[in-house]
């Protein structure tokens, strides 16, 4: 992927800002121009809260080239307290920990390297939210 | 509308094929449909395909595959709906018919997918990019995260699927076409390698290459090539999100149950008179959704079906009797067609050691991403 195409994303992996719908109430991230729950058009600008919930999960083991080195590693579907959803790596853990129903923080992190020695990847992945340092 | 008919059918063993390329493979399904039915000429091609641009680096299938059957002049085009491509190449063809535009023509769904790309981020190309892939996820690990929620409810365990491959081998070891030809026990389904966890190596269809070709014609015309014509009594597609996140229940296929709903509704026919059924088992837990999602077995029923033997040959509803995607193959784009040839066999009484006896209705289903797209298509015999 060429770098415009990061710079484009910036909005959503950097800072989560996200889109929410004022006819239904519906939140899409990255922002979108239509609802896709009720196809209004009429979309107001939110950022979402740095925490979730995990959905569901898995533990990756045969990964993608750019991940070989994490492997095996947590991915979930996350959601925040606004409702939007987001799949996201789930680290400092224990993969197996990660179930649903899990509380996460959401964390600015590398996400990738793109490339022999190309550009580093940003983006937010989940961090468990353990009940002493809650 | 006019009716519409399969009057021909043929199809490469699928497997890995080091001796053939992208277009000797559609050349020889190609071939071996239009001998079946003895036509030589056809008013339009449809070729399905997902990603013949990544795997080989060839695109503008349509003309290659008419010119390498010397029938360039021919209407021909490629038609791209993921793993679903064969399945709305298909719903193409049907509709060209039907409409009346053409007289015969040929759907054949191809897919080479051994020639030496990375096969998991040409396959992640069927999801979103932006949003799933660039964070690592895989194609089996968005499975993997349809199975949890499951095993999480309580609604499939794990040794459910087990069982829905060890069914799915023992059917394919009965078919001359399938990649694996041999029966695999519960045991070796546990032991398999981990991929994405809860679903292991023998719980995800191989790579495979391999094409398939159906003929189409009018119903009223179809004598003229068979005496054993197939009918398509419904059609229906339909889409739902690219992103699993974005599914306000990520277990559900909502894309299923809409595509079925939409064939049956044209078909004018109600789930019971299914009584067999090709479903998209590109992972052993997208089989227990479809079950579920096509109305062919409620929720315990569907996740126990290859266990109790509801879905397995002799059962209630058999299942995949071509082996399924598991052990026949998945050449992407042509698993749509290849599912409604295991129809077509079957309704034609032709299916040998996996025949369902007195089949007269059949469906099949072909899935595209996570769920993103479904193609179902119901076929009766005449
Ligand atoms: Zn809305």
């Amino acid at each position: 992927m060429p770098s415009p195409r990061y710079t484009r994303d910036i909005p959503a992996r950097y800072r989560l800002d996200a889109a929410r719908c004022s006819a239904c109430g519906h939140v899409a991230l990255p922002r979108r121009t239509i609802c896709s729950g009720c196809r209004s058009q009429d979309m107001e600008p939110v950022r979402l809260t740095r925490r979730g919930t995990v959905v569901t999960s898995t533990v990756i083991h045969v990964p993608p080239d750019e991940f070989t080195t994490e492997a095996p590693y947590a991915m979930a579907i996350i959601e925040t307290p606004e409702g939007a959803r987001l799949m996201a790596q789930v680290v400092d853990c224990q993969a197996e920990e990660v179930v649903p129903g899990m509380e996460l923080s959401l964390e600015f992190r590398r996400i990738r390297r793109e490339g022999h020695g190309g550009i580093l990847c940003y983006g937010h992945k989940g961090v468990p939210v353990r009940r002493h340092e809650a | 509308m006019r009716d519409v008919a399969i009057v021909g059918a043929g199809m490469t063993r699928f497997g890995e094929l080091w001796d053939a390329s992208l277009r000797d493979l559609f050349v020889e399904a190609a071939l071996a449909g239009l001998g079946s039915a003895g036509a030589d000429r056809v008013d339009s091609i449809y070729v399905g395909n997902m990603a013949a641009g990544q795997f080989v680096g060839q695109e503008h299938l349509g003309p290659l595959m008419a010119d390498h059957l010397g029938m360039h002049g021919v209407p021909a085009v490629r038609i791209e709906s993921a793993c679903a491509s064969g399945g709305a190449a298909l719903r193409m063809g049907f509709l060209d018919i039907a409409s009346g535009q053409s007289d015969l023509v040929l759907v054949a769904g191809v897919e080479k997918m051994t020639d030496g790309a990375d096969v998991t981020n040409v396959l992640a190309t069927a999801s979103d990019q932006e949003t799933e892939v660039y964070h690592g996820i895989t194609f089996p690990g968005l499975y993997a995260m349809i199975a949890r929620l499951r095993m999480e409810r309580g609604t499939t365990t794990e040794e459910d699927l087990h069982w829905i491959a060890v069914k799915n081998h023992r059917h394919g070891a009965m078919n001359p076409k399938a990649q694996f030809r041999r029966e695999i026990s519960v045991d070796d389904v546990a032991r398999s390698t981990m991929v994405a966890e809860p679903l292991r190596m023998l719980h995800c269809s191989p790579v495979s290459d391999g094409a398939a070709a159906v003929l189409l014609a009018p119903l009223d015309q179809a004598r003229r090539y068979t005496d054993r014509p197939v009918r398509i009594a419904g059609s229906g597609m339909a889409t739902s999100t690219i992103a699993l996140a974005d599914r306000p229940d990520p277990a559900d296929l909502d894309v299923v149950r809409l595509s079925a709903e939409r064939a049956y509704a044209m078909a004018g026919m109600s789930p019971e008179r299914v009584q067999l059924a090709e479903v998209h088992d590109c992972f052993t837990v997208a089989e227990v959704c479809c079950l579920e999602a096509l109305h062919l077995a409620n929720g315990s029923e569907a996740s126990q079906a290859a266990r109790t033997g509801y879905s397995a040959l002799g059962g209630r509803v058999p299942v995949n009797t071509s082996g399924g995607l598991k052990s026949k193959g998945h050449p992407v784009g042509a698993t749509g067609v290849a599912q409604v040839i295991e129809l077509f066999d079957q309704l034609r009484g032709e299916a040998g050691e996996r025949q369902v006896p007195d089949a007269h209705v059949g469906l099949a289903q072909n899935m595209g991403g996570s769920g993103a797209s479904s193609v179902v298509h119901i076929l009766e015999r005449v």
